[in-house]
């Protein structure tokens, strides 16, 4: 191994295995700590679903790979799959695995503006993952008050049965938003202040502008539930009573504070997945994304409208109903922008030469899926819709409408998209189709029937619906049963996915630097990039989207290359 | 060790990297104050009660901490401006006297903290005492952070190098002093 020969020693390549894998502050190297870490993560996640769906298809029976379900271990099953797949999966995975690799290629710099703080970040992030993980052995097991840890039953062990895994869920998630901060900061700066020579603010590719736009959701958003979750540990720990109506606290304040977070926090998601997905239309329509400036002013309106909007997860919450109006009617409104990019996504495809590649299967299912979840977001943001649907399956099958599209879907366009950059290898196209309809037939499968469900009445989060004689409905049992099977088909297909990784990544077929001949500056570095990622660190010339231009020989037009349309005059 | 990205000596917005930073930093730190002073304000005027309990603390201690804080955002001010004019030497020495006011600011509070838990208000005996131990220690950590900071950009300010960070640090102090601005009228005057 490495012998520790000082610091005389100047700066080699073969730094020996912990400086290059696990202690770089090369930025790829980092992207893939984070999309590793998440894949990890998603498995657990994936396990935990897997887990309570056979509880609430087959309640009672003992579920293979686990055993009976105690109610107690379904509540934390429950909370730790919406933790873990919103702020261990999508964030990681999107925002800083993606943001991570592509910034720098993209905005063609040899790294972050500050690589230790980026390495720092992630060490925070892993950290975080570990305080999770370890909670499910704590004693009482992990947090079971859901996700969204509202009080009273949050702030008391005496209710949520899981005193430490409530604590241990306080300081992962604490940690988690530290650890995105200082990875915010690093994307903003970057990408506001190295941009290569020649690049102005809208030749910055849309997957950049949306990490960015998110990054500063992010920071804009979280520090008001780090407020919270301050008062929430003290309220766990010292005995304080910010949420206690008997002190004169107010447990609905901690519902202000969540979702002044958490309602920003799926555009923080959101945005980067749209991203990911117009590089891949604009590809393999081999057409100029149509309304680049249209996309990045709805994603700032976007933005904006997301602080005003939080309320319309409080509508049954004893609100004043006045409020309840003017927060159904932002929540309408920010539907228009989102609107808006599906059409210029749409538009953008209209006369394209389209090719079917695994990552334009994932990027036109993403539209198509994104579509259902967002239709049926307008019955929930009427305050009087929400009221008799709030807390059931329709809740759930729309949040999953939507963020299955944007944690899963997008980020599997985005991987079989650059994983020939990120490994310099090709996955296969066959095993890749394979996967994509095996999930995404699965996926309608699950959540179709949740619809249907949750219109009728049914309740989230029920551990077994037999024990409450007004909400046990056997004549719903079977929709239940097909969505558990979807599940359990969606998550058969899961290893085709990773077997097609593992075997590419050592068997693949080598990829040019440019195997989807794309314009943007990514495409002009070395598969897989080295230290300092250009030969030469490229300058810009023009747009990233120039595809087909007329009057040139090919279809595509690079960032990097000097020189004018021809025939175009200046 | 100190070879540095070409990113992070491109400027293309014309501000220094770094001064961006502590910026989006400073951006993500006022909403959190935010979110929590809000929270503050908004149950304040709910509990007419609390001003009973405000009545306790000394405004006499936190004014003299206030005037404190000012006057080490003053050397902080001047530490830059000599670090303006190259001379890391005394730019170094204007920040471990900062460093000293946020270390009286500290002993101050420590004393104000004893007296009162002595008397009786904790933690738990109020919300509003809640409130008031969370909010100042919350700042409190922050001063300490921006002390340990300040040490840190003294010493390599000390051999004339990265002398653009004492502007960032002060940058930081003084946001840590506007915080306390807002902290000592909603904690101490309000009665």
């Amino acid at each position: 191994m490495s012998n520790h020969a000082g610091h005389a020693e100047p700066a080699h390549n073969d730094e020996g295995f912990i400086k290059t894998y696990l202690w770089s502050t090369d930025h790829k190297v980092i992207a893939m700590q984070y999309l590793f870490t998440g894949m990890l993560m998603a498995i657990i996640g994936g396990f935990t679903v897997y887990v309570f769906r056979m509880q609430v298809a087959f309640p009672g029976e003992a579920v293979p790979l686990f055993g009976r379900v105690s109610a107690g271990q379904y509540n934390s099953l429950v909370t730790m799959h919406g933790t873990i797949m919103i702020f261990w999966v999508a964030m990681p995975v999107l925002l800083a695995a993606f943001g991570n690799f592509l910034i720098p290629l993209m905005l063609g710099c040899d790294d972050m503006v500050f690589p230790k703080v980026n390495r720092l970040s992630y060490q925070i992030f892993l950290l975080s993952a570990v305080v999770l993980v370890a909670s499910f052995a704590v004693q009482g097991g992990a947090f079971g008050g859901a996700w969204t840890a509202y009080p009273p039953l949050s702030a008391s062990g005496e209710y949520n049965l899981t005193p430490y895994g409530a604590t241990l869920w306080v300081v992962a998630v604490a940690l988690e938003f530290v650890a995105f901060l200082l990875g915010g900061v690093n994307f903003v700066t970057t990408a506001m202040n190295s941009r290569a020579p020649g690049m102005r603010m809208f030749d910055v590719p849309i997957i950049v502008w949306m990490i960015v736009i998110a990054s500063i959701l992010f920071m804009a958003s979280v520090g008001p539930l780090i407020a919270g979750a301050v008062m929430l540990l003290f309220d766990q720990l010292l005995g304080t009573g910010f949420y206690d109506p008997a002190t004169g606290g107010d447990p609905i304040l901690w519902q202000h504070l969540f979702w002044f977070f958490g309602h920003p926090e799926v555009y923080v998601v959101m945005l980067p997945a749209v991203g990911i997905v117009a590089e891949v239309i604009a590809v393999f329509s081999r057409k100029k994304l149509f309304g680049y400036r249209t996309i990045v002013y709805t994603a700032l309106a976007t933005g904006v409208i997301s602080f005003f909007v939080w309320a319309h997860h409080q509508f049954i919450a004893g609100i004043d109903p006045r409020m309840a109006s003017l927060f159904s009617v932002t929540t309408l409104i920010i539907s228009v922008p989102i609107a808006e990019m599906i059409f210029v996504y749409i538009a953008t495809l209209y006369g394209g030469s389209i090719t079917l590649a695994t990552p334009m299967l994932w990027a036109l299912a993403f539209v198509a899926e994104f579509l259902i979840g967002g239709v049926t977001g307008i019955f929930l943001g009427a305050a009087g819709a929400d009221i008799y649907l709030h807390d059931t399956f329709f809740v759930l099958a729309h949040f999953h409408y939507t963020f299955f599209p944007i944690a899963i879907i997008s980020a599997f366009a985005g991987i079989t998209f650059w994983f020939p950059k990120m490994f310099g290898r090709m996955m296969d196209e066959r095993l890749g189709k394979i996967h994509f309809w095996g999930t995404i037939i699965a996926f309608n499968v699950i959540f179709i029937p949740l619809f249907i469900t949750g219109v009728a009445g049914d309740h989230r989060r029920i551990f077994d619906y037999s024990g409450f004689p007004d909400l046990a409905t056997p004549e719903l049992q079977y929709l239940r049963i097909i969505a558990t099977v979807g599940l359990l088909v969606l998550l058969a297909f899961q290893p085709v996915f990773f077997f097609n990784f593992v075997r590419s990544l050592v068997r693949g077929a080598i990829a040019s630097p440019n195997p989807w001949r794309s314009n943007t500056l990514e495409w002009a570095a070395p598969s897989p990039p080295p230290h300092g990622n250009f030969a030469e660190l490229p300058e810009v010339y023009r747009g990233p989207y120039e595809y087909s231009t007329e009057g040139r020989e090919e279809d595509f037009w690079p960032q990097h290359i000097p020189g004018s349309a021809p025939g175009a005059g200046q | 060790m100190t070879s540095r990205p070409i990113a992070t000596t491109r400027s293309v917005m014309g501000v220094p990297t770094g001064r961006l930073a502590v910026w989006w930093v400073l951006a993500s730190e006022i909403v959190l104050f935010g979110g929590l002073l809000g929270s503050y304000v908004m149950l304040r005027l709910r509990h007419d009660a609390w001003a009973d309990q405000s009545a306790n603390t000394s405004t006499w201690a936190g004014g003299f901490n206030t005037l404190v804080l000012l006057t080490s955002s003053l050397l902080a001010v001047l530490a830059h401006q000599a670090a303006e004019r190259g001379d890391g030497q005394k730019a170094a020495r204007l920040l471990r006297y900062t460093i000293l006011g946020g270390g009286v600011f500290l002993m101050v509070k420590a004393l104000e903290w004893t007296h009162e838990i002595q008397a009786g208000f904790t933690i738990t005996s109020n919300l509003f005492w809640s409130f008031y131990y969370m909010v100042a220690g919350l700042h409190a950590a922050h001063v300490v952070a921006g002390m340990v900071m300040m040490f840190i950009v003294s010493l390599t300010a000390a051999r004339n190098e990265e002398l653009h960070r004492v502007e960032n640090v002060g940058i930081y102090w003084h946001f840590v002093d506007v915080v306390w601005i807002f902290l000592f009228p909603l904690l101490y005057i309000a009665k």
